[in-house]
């Protein structure tokens, strides 16, 4: 029941949010220079809205969202780089806020998760290819011989 | 009183499922074949009273009888009809009647077309059906019972969310649960081989068309609901990679996986314990994602812990099957025999390596679902798995099955050529290769990622065409041969090269995101706004009022070089009854692409904010599902795949060898 339980989630968001109509990213947070309105969009995908549900402050209506956007786009105004935006913020709430979660000890299991699979059923595999390497069939013993030689001669279809 | 007698009928119900889960296993175990044909009427009585009990519910959501509480929580006496009857199953009482609902109905249908299935096998299929028939029986009896008074009954109801008034949630929860559910049969089926320790290639033959009925459900439930998500959650994403999308997308992967194997274990003989290991593991994912959306788990550990009831309950259902079905597998496994020659290069190879990648996408997203809420458990760190996650890690993997998925596909079975099958792929390679290049020279500095896309989904579509083609055609041959030779294909090779080639124009629809166009604008009335090749217009604002809502609407022109092509009317709609407003994204659909507009908050000046996008090509992704969908289809419709088929030849077999007859009916 996938958007089903994320739209009743959304509408707990909303009922809190009323009466206005909260949105996304609204008109008068875009920065008028098109390029650092793009990283601002670029980072604000990667950031997490803390009060939602999986949700990026980029597609966040929570007024928490708003601010972090319009955080994002002050430090970027100050000439701050991408990286720095983003340690900034990652200071702030911790690497929760990250949606791509950083790979350090706690996360090597989850970053290595494809390689994991990849490489332990790639070895079963090619074990298994080994294994069952094709061997010749065994020579007809006279006794099949003799029956496939009926078969062939009785020219009944099968 | 209708009320009380489907409230009767659901129990009543859990009764026959307990004979249903006892009686035949006991009579194959002892012999009594009896005891083992009480599962065929066990399995339909038990559907026509689920169905008799969802009639009743249904008949109290028309009726607005305010006195059931699920109905009181999420009805109006003035919401139209069809979202009355929707309503039935918009709500977690309801939804869980409809889960079984269809349970019983997989059940019944196993009984009444598996008429030629050996009987044993049957018997307990329908016996683990049972099982799991008891086990949310229980459940919804229990913890989540749709029919209970509430007393005295208010006078009004509350009212459906608003966000679920909508179409999609007529269909695609139904589409969903036909999709979740049809796996069990699947699982009941492979639970079945492991009791009676009998697995061979008509087991798969039986058990193929319902994976293939589960899976082109699946399909279409995970495309609907993201197109759902589209138009109603009004930011114009389409995929979120929510844990609870994510729960279906998991589900979706294991059973692709389990599609492919059973052919090789069909033809072949081979991955037979493979092949039981996917049909365990794709249910217990859909159990998996049921917990996951059910339990309240995800919102957070702390709501989960807050009522943990049915969380706990469902836990406890989700462990016994998942723990009891692999306990079985472990201990019985073994014992079957493994057979079947394997050529590293040939078609079985290349369906083998076909379920590595997927099994990888399948851990891949578990592992990034299920992280965060074990390391907040384990550790109370807390950590976010969100999109770029999912695209960083399985953007490689599906760019790897993409460019394997044609040359697997013109491999030959035993003993493959992977030159020959190579040069059959070169065809659609360089056709890819040619639109990106000119996608390239055209729109130059566009984006790296999505001309890459694009030539990809070009070489997967005529790709998926290059097996089916080379099988056809004959040099020198006149037409009518090749049209003959095409419609004696088996229509699995057609239905085949259909799905492939609808991944590839999903694939297509996704990569043409790069090409979008997005305005996040304060608009003035009258005033043009730039979309790609289109020009939007916001004309005037009018007020309407709706049978449980009042909205606002933009009347809205679509012009392309000056004329109009078309009218668009985004709306905002209040709903006093739940005092919310909600968006209405206003779309129109020019060629494959979408034009997308939601509205914000209006200005005291008659302006008002909104976001407008060109999505060129956006419908392909959704198209694409529904393409995979009817490739399923068409391969449902393969003489060899029909459901029955195995009982015909059986008979046919039978009446040409009568001595053999009782070891082939076995």
């Amino acid at each position: 029941m996938t958007p089903l339980r994320r739209i009743l989630l959304l509408s707990i968001v909303y009922a809190g949010l009323a009466p206005g109509l909260a949105r996304a990213v609204q008109p008068d947070e875009v920065l008028p220079n098109p390029n650092l309105e793009a990283r601002a969009r670029d980072i604000s995908a990667g950031l997490r809205c803390l009060v939602c549900q999986n949700q990026s402050i980029d597609d966040s209506k929570a007024e928490f969202a708003r601010d972090l956007r319009l955080l994002v786009r002050e430090r970027l105004n100050l000439g701050e780089s991408d990286e720095q935006v983003r340690d900034f913020l990652v200071k702030r709430y911790g690497n929760f806020i990250l949606l791509r979660s950083p790979l350090d000890l706690e996360t090597t299991f989850l970053w290595g998760m494809p390689a994991l699979v990849l490489a332990t059923g790639g070895i079963a595999l090619l074990f298994r290819l080994r294994r069952l390497q094709p061997t010749p069939a065994a020579p007809l013993s006279q006794a099949e011989r003799d029956r496939l030689a009926a078969l062939l001669d009785a020219d009944t279809p099968l | 009183m209708i009320v009380e007698t489907g409230h009767y009928a659901l129990a009543l119900a859990l009764a026959v499922a307990l004979l249903q889960s006892v009686l035949p296993l006991w009579g194959t175990r002892s012999g009594d074949s009896g005891l083992t044909s009480i599962a065929v009427p066990a399995a339909i009585t038990q559907f026509l009273l689920l169905g008799y009990a969802f009639a009743a519910l249904t008949y109290a959501h028309v009726v607005s009888d305010f006195s059931l509480v699920t109905v009181a929580e999420n009805s109006l006496t003035t919401k139209p009809l069809v979202y009355k009857l929707a309503g039935v199953w918009g709500n977690h009482e309801g939804s869980m009647l409809l889960w079984v609902l269809i349970l019983a109905a997989f059940g019944a249908a196993v009984a009444i077309l598996g008429r030629g299935m050996a009987k044993e096998l049957r018997a307990n299929t329908l016996t683990v059906q049972g099982w799991i028939s008891f086990a949310f029986l229980c459940f919804i009896l229990f913890t989540s019972d749709p029919f209970v008074r509430r007393f005295p009954a208010p006078f009004e109801g509350q009212d459906l969310n608003p966000l679920l008034q909508d179409a999609g949630l007529a269909i695609h929860p139904p589409l969903l649960y036909l999709g979740y559910v049809g796996s069990s049969i699947v699982f009941s089926f492979a639970v079945a081989a492991l009791i009676s320790g009998r697995l061979d290639a008509a087991w798969a033959r039986y058990v193929r068309p319902w994976i293939l009925i589960a899976w082109i459900f699946l399909t279409l439930g995970i495309a609907m609901g993201s197109y759902w998500a589209y138009y109603t959650l009004g930011w114009g994403g389409f995929w979120f990679w929510d844990p609870v999308e994510n729960a279906s997308l998991m589900p979706w992967l294991a059973g692709t996986a389990l599609l492919h194997s059973a052919a090789v274990m069909e033809k072949r003989e081979a991955l037979k314990i493979w092949t039981l290991f996917l049909a365990i593991l794709t249910f217990s994912l859909s159990l998996l994602g049921t917990f996951l959306v059910r339990s309240g788990v995800l919102t957070s550990v702390h709501s989960f812990a807050s009522d943990p009831t049915r969380g706990v309950f469902i836990l406890i259902i989700l462990s016994t099957f998942i723990g009891g079905s692999l306990a079985l597998y472990a201990w019985r496994a073994p014992s079957l025999s493994q057979r079947g020659l394997f050529a590293p290069v040939s078609r079985e190879s290349a369906l083998a390596v076909n379920n590595l990648l997927l099994t990888a996408c399948c851990a891949t997203v578990l592992t990034g679902t299920l992280y965060p809420l074990a390391l907040e458990a384990l550790t109370g760190d807390k950590i976010s798995v969100g999109a770029p996650f999912f695209n960083l890690t399985l953007g490689p993997l599906l760019a790897l099955i993409v460019l394997l998925m044609p040359i697997g596909q013109s491999l030959a079975w035993k003993r493959g050529d992977l030159l020959g099958a190579a040069q059959r792929a070169t065809v659609a390679a360089l056709g890819g290769l040619v639109v990106a290049l000119v996608l390239v020279a055209v729109i130059r500095g566009g984006p790296v990622l999505a001309t890459v896309g694009l030539g990809l989904a070009v070489y997967l579509i005529v790709g998926s065409f290059a097996d089916v083609m080379s099988r056809i055609r004959a040099r020198g041959q006149p037409i009518r041969v090749m049209l003959a030779r095409a419609v004696g294909l088996p229509r699995s090779a057609w239905g085949a090269a259909i799905a492939h080639a609808g991944l590839g124009v999903t694939l297509m629809g996704l990569a043409a995101t790069g090409w979008g166009v997005e305005r996040i604008a304060t608009v003035k009335l009258g005033q043009g706004i730039d979309l790609g090749p289109y020009q939007a217009t916001i004309e005037n604002l009018q007020s309407r009022q709706g049978p449980n809502y009042s909205e606002v609407l933009a009347y809205t022109v679509i012009s392309r070089g000056g004329a109009a092509v078309a009218t668009v009317e985004p709306a905002k709609r209040s709903f006093p009854v739940r005092q919310t407003t909600v968006s209405e994204a206003g779309i129109v659909t020019l060629g494959f692409g979408q034009i997308y507009i939601s509205l914000g908050d209006q200005h005291p000046d008659g302006s008002i904010d909104a976001r407008m996008f060109w999505k060129p090509l956006v419908t392909a992704i959704w198209i694409g599902g529904v393409i995979m969908a009817f490739g399923g289809i068409v391969s449902l419709s393969d003489r060899r795949l029909r459901i029955g088929f195995a009982r015909r030849a059986v008979r046919v077999r039978a009446a040409a060898n009568p001595a053999a007859a009782p070891q082939a009916a076995e």
